[in-house]
C-alpha cells in the first residue's frame, strides 16, 4: 500500500513540475527576449506583468477546434503529439534535482534519457507523414535528418562524462563531479548544448519548423490542443535538456548548503542553461540544413570523439 | 558539401546517396509567409533542390493604370502613391515632375529641396523595412525591431509634416501641399541624428554574422547580363556592379547639386551580386540618404521664406505631347509614361513599377537553389507586391 502511495506521489510530483517547469521557462522567453528587442512582452494577462500569458494561451488553445485534414492519415495524425510530448515526461522522471528529489533513481540514467528523449523524433517525423501537406513533409524530413545526427555528438559527449565519472547514473555522475570538468569537459559541453539545441529544433537550428519556408514544418496543419502539445513539448524538452546540463557539466546541486538547497541549485543552473537557449533565438538567425549537417558531421563529431579520447588518457592517467 | 558549377550538394551526412527521388510541384503563395504579400511562385522541386521557378503575379491587380486614365492630375497621385506602399512620396514624385515638365511649369527652390529632403527620408523608411524584415525571413526575429524603432522616429517627422504615416499625399503639380511647420527642420535634424546614432546597434546584428553571411554570400548570384536582359535595377542592379543611378544618372530635383563632385551623394556599389551585396548596398545607401538628408536640411536652413507651390488653374490640363519621366525609387526605376491629348485627364498613363522587372528574374535565379536559398534569395529581392501587379 505504502508503495502505491509514494509511486503515485511520485507521478504526480513529475506531472506538476513538467506542466510547470515549461511554462516558467516559456514565460522567462516571452519576457526575455522582449527585453532584447525593446518591447516590454505580454503586460496584462493575470495582471503583474501578464505572469498568467501562457496559462491565457493554453485556455485558448482548448478552446479552438480540433481540426484533423480530410487527406489525413487520421489515427497517426491524431497521436503523433503525444508520441512527441510523454517522452520528454518520462525523461524528467529520471533526472534528478538533488540525491533525495528525484522520481525514479536508475542504475543508468543517463543512457535512459539520452535514449528516450531520441523518441520525440518520432512524433515530429509521424506528423509530418501524416499530415498529407507537402510543408509538413519537408519539415519531418528535415528533422529526422536533423535529429539523427545530433545524436551521435551528443551521446559521444554524454560517454565522455560517463567515462570521466565511472558512472552510468546521472546521480553517480554528480556525485563523482569535480570543478576540474568545467575546464576538461568544455569541449564536450559545448558539443552537448549545440546537440541540444539541433534536437530541441530551436534557432539556430529551427529548419524543421522556418516559418518563413516551410510555414510551420511538420506542425503546420496542427491546431488547438494538440498544437499545444508540440508546443508544450518544445518547451519540455528545453528543460529537460537544460537540467541535464546542470546535471552533466556543472554539478548539479554542488553549491552553498547543498544538503538542504541542492535542488534548488540545480533548478537555477538549469534555468541559466534555458536563459541562454532562449538568447540565441534572439541573436541568430537560422542556418540552413545542409550547413547544419556539415557542422554536425564535420565539426562535433570530430569534437565530441577528441574529448571522449582527452577524457579517456586522463581517466588513465589520474587511476 | 561540396561545390560543383555553384551547385550545392548535400552529400555530408548522406549514407545511402543517390536515392530515387521524384519532382514535387510546390506553391510558394499566394498566402505564405516567406513573400510578405500575394506574391505566387511555382515551383518544381527535387527533394529541397529546385528545379524551376515561375513567378505568378496579379493577385493584387488593382488596374492602377486604367484608374489613372479617369482621375484628374490630382487625384492621380492619390493612386500613383499606393503601388509601392514603402516608397509613396517618391512615386508621387515621378507623376507631379511629369506633368511639371509638360507645363514647363518652374517650382519654387524651396519646395524642390523640401522635396528631395522628404525623397531622402522615405528612401532611408523603405531601406530600413527590408533590413528588417530580411534577417527575419532568414530566422533572426530581433533586427526588425530595431529597424522599427528608426522607422518611428522618422515617421513621426514625415507625419508631422504631411499628415500621412504611408500614403503621404504632400506632393502637388507645381510644388507641396503646403510649408513645412514652424521648427521642424531641427527635429528632423535630430531624428536624423538619432537615427544614424543608432544605426550601428541594427547593424551589429545584421552585418559580421557568420550565419547570416553563410545564408548569403555566394546565394542567388545575379549576372550583370540577367540584369541587362530582364531590366532590373535600384540596389539590386548596383550589387551586381552595374553602376547606375538616376539620381546621378538623369539627375531630377536637387539631386543635380547633391550629386556633383563636391557633393554629399554617391551610389553605392557591389560586385559579388548575391544575397548579402544587395543586403550591404541597402545598408550602406542608409548612410548616404542620411548624409544627402543633412545637406537638403542645411540648405533648407539658409532659403529665404517664399510659397512652397504654384498657383494653379481651377482645372489642370496637360498639353498635348506625351513624355516618359523616371525617378530613382527605393526599389529602382519608377517611371511614367504620360500621353495627354490636352484634356484634364491623361490619355494613357503608363507605369513602370521596380519591383515587377526585379521578381522577373526570380525564374532564372531560383533554379538549382534549396528551398532555404529560395527564401534568402525572395527576400534579398527587395520588393513590395503592390509594385508588381500595380
Amino acid at each position: 500500500m505504502n508503495d502505491a502511495v509514494e509511486v503515485t506521489l511520485r507521478a504526480v510530483g513529475v506531472l506538476a513540475a513538467f506542466l510547470v517547469l515549461p511554462l516558467l521557462v516559456g514565460q522567462t522567453e516571452h519576457k526575455v527576449m522582449a527585453h532584447m528587442q525593446g518591447r516590454l512582452g505580454p503586460m496584462y494577462a493575470g495582471g503583474f506583468h501578464g505572469w498568467a500569458q501562457l496559462v491565457a494561451d493554453g485556455v485558448k488553445f482548448v478552446q479552438k477546434e480540433d481540426i484533423t485534414p480530410a487527406a489525413a492519415d487520421q489515427r497517426v495524425f491524431r497521436f503523433a503529439p503525444a508520441v512527441a510530448l510523454v517522452p520528454y515526461l518520462v525523461a524528467m522522471a529520471a533526472i534528478p534535482l538533488s540525491p533525495d528529489v528525484v522520481a525514479a533513481d536508475l542504475p543508468a540514467s543517463a543512457v535512459f534519457v539520452l535514449a528516450v528523449t531520441a523518441v520525440g523524433i518520432l512524433g515530429t517525423l509521424m506528423a509530418g507523414w501524416a499530415s498529407a501537406n507537402k510543408y509538413s513533409l519537408l519539415g519531418a524530413m528535415r528533422a529526422a535528418a536533423q535529429l539523427l545526427s545530433y545524436e551521435l555528438p551528443m551521446v559521444l559527449a554524454v560517454a565522455s562524462i560517463c567515462l570521466a565519472a565511472g558512472s552510468l547514473s546521472l546521480s553517480g555522475i554528480v556525485a563523482a563531479w569535480s570543478p576540474w570538468w568545467l575546464v576538461l569537459q568544455l569541449p564536450g559541453a559545448i558539443v552537448f548544448l549545440v546537440s541540444a539545441v539541433a534536437e530541441l529544433q530551436r534557432p539556430p537550428f529551427d529548419m524543421p519548423v522556418a516559418d518563413s519556408e516551410i510555414v510551420f514544418g511538420a506542425y503546420t496543419e496542427y491546431t488547438g490542443l494538440r498544437f499545444a502539445f508540440f508546443l508544450l513539448s518544445e518547451y519540455a524538452g528545453i528543460v529537460v535538456m537544460s537540467l541535464l546540463f546542470a546535471v552533466l557539466y556543472l554539478g548539479g546541486w554542488h553549491g552553498l548548503a547543498s544538503d538542504q538547497l541542492g535542488w534548488l541549485w540545480t533548478l537555477l543552473k538549469g534555468f541559466c542553461i534555458a536563459v541562454v537557449v532562449i538568447w540565441l533565438r534572439v541573436a541568430w538567425p537560422r542556418l540552413r540544413e545542409d550547413q547544419l549537417q556539415r557542422l554536425a558531421w564535420l565539426v562535433l563529431v570530430p569534437l565530441a570523439l577528441a574529448q571522449l579520447a582527452l577524457t579517456g588518457v586522463w581517466v588513465v592517467v589520474a587511476a | 558539401m561540396t561545390t560543383t558549377e555553384g551547385r550545392r550538394e548535400l552529400t555530408v551526412g548522406m549514407g545511402a546517396g543517390g536515392l530515387a527521388t521524384a519532382d514535387m510541384v510546390l506553391n510558394i503563395g499566394p498566402q505564405h509567409p516567406a513573400t510578405h504579400g500575394v506574391l505566387r511562385l511555382r515551383i518544381v522541386v527535387d527533394g529541397e533542390r529546385i528545379v524551376s521557378a515561375e513567378p505568378i503575379v496579379g493577385y493584387m491587380h488593382r488596374g492602377a493604370e486604367k484608374l489613372f486614365e479617369v482621375r484628374d492630375y490630382r487625384q492621380i497621385i492619390v493612386l500613383a502613391n499606393r503601388h509601392d506602399w514603402l516608397s509613396a512620396f517618391s512615386s508621387e514624385l515621378g507623376v507631379v515632375l511629369g506633368v511639371e515638365r509638360m507645363l514647363g511649369m518652374e517650382v519654387p527652390e524651396r519646395a524642390v529641396w523640401a522635396r528631395t529632403l522628404l525623397a531622402e527620408l522615405n528612401r532611408v523608411l523603405n531601406h530600413l523595412m527590408f533590413l528588417g524584415s530580411y534577417p527575419l525571413e532568414l530566422g533572426a526575429i530581433t533586427p526588425i525591431f530595431y529597424a522599427f524603432r528608426e522607422r518611428e522616429e522618422l515617421q513621426a517627422v514625415m507625419e508631422e509634416a504631411s499628415g500621412g504615416r504611408m500614403h503621404y499625399m504632400f506632393n502637388r503639380v507645381g510644388g507641396l501641399k503646403e510649408d513645412l511647420p514652424a521648427g521642424w527642420l531641427d527635429r528632423v535634424a535630430y531624428a536624423v541624428q538619432a537615427v544614424r546614432g543608432r544605426l550601428p546597434d541594427l547593424e551589429a546584428l545584421i552585418v559580421g554574422n557568420e550565419i547570416l553571411e553563410a545564408r548569403t554570400r555566394g546565394v542567388g548570384i545575379v549576372t550583370p547580363e540577367t540584369i541587362a536582359a530582364y531590366g532590373v535595377s535600384g540596389p539590386i542592379a548596383r550589387a551586381a556592379g552595374v553602376d547606375m543611378d538616376l539620381r546621378r544618372d538623369e539627375p531630377y530635383l536637387a539631386y543635380g547639386e547633391l550629386f556633383a563632385d563636391s557633393g554629399p551623394g554617391r551610389v553605392v556599389t557591389r560586385t559579388a551580386g548575391d544575397c548579402l551585396a544587395r543586403l550591404e548596398v541597402l545598408l550602406e545607401q542608409v548612410h548616404v540618404s542620411l548624409d544627402l538628408a543633412e545637406a537638403c536640411l542645411d540648405r533648407l536652413r539658409t532659403l529665404p521664406q517664399g510659397p512652397v507651390n504654384v498657383k494653379l488653374p481651377k482645372v489642370l490640363k496637360v498639353p498635348e505631347g506625351d513624355l516618359y519621366t523616371a525617378t530613382e525609387n527605393p526599389l529602382g526605376f519608377n517611371g511614367y509614361y504620360l500621353v495627354s491629348r490636352g484634356e484634364k485627364t491623361p490619355w494613357r498613363l503608363k507605369l513602370r513599377s521596380a519591383s515587377f522587372n526585379n521578381v522577373a528574374v526570380l525564374a532564372e535565379v531560383l533554379p538549382g537553389n534549396l528551398i532555404a536559398d529560395m527564401v534568402a534569395i525572395l527576400g534579398s529581392m527587395f520588393f513590395v507586391v503592390g509594385d508588381v501587379d500595380k
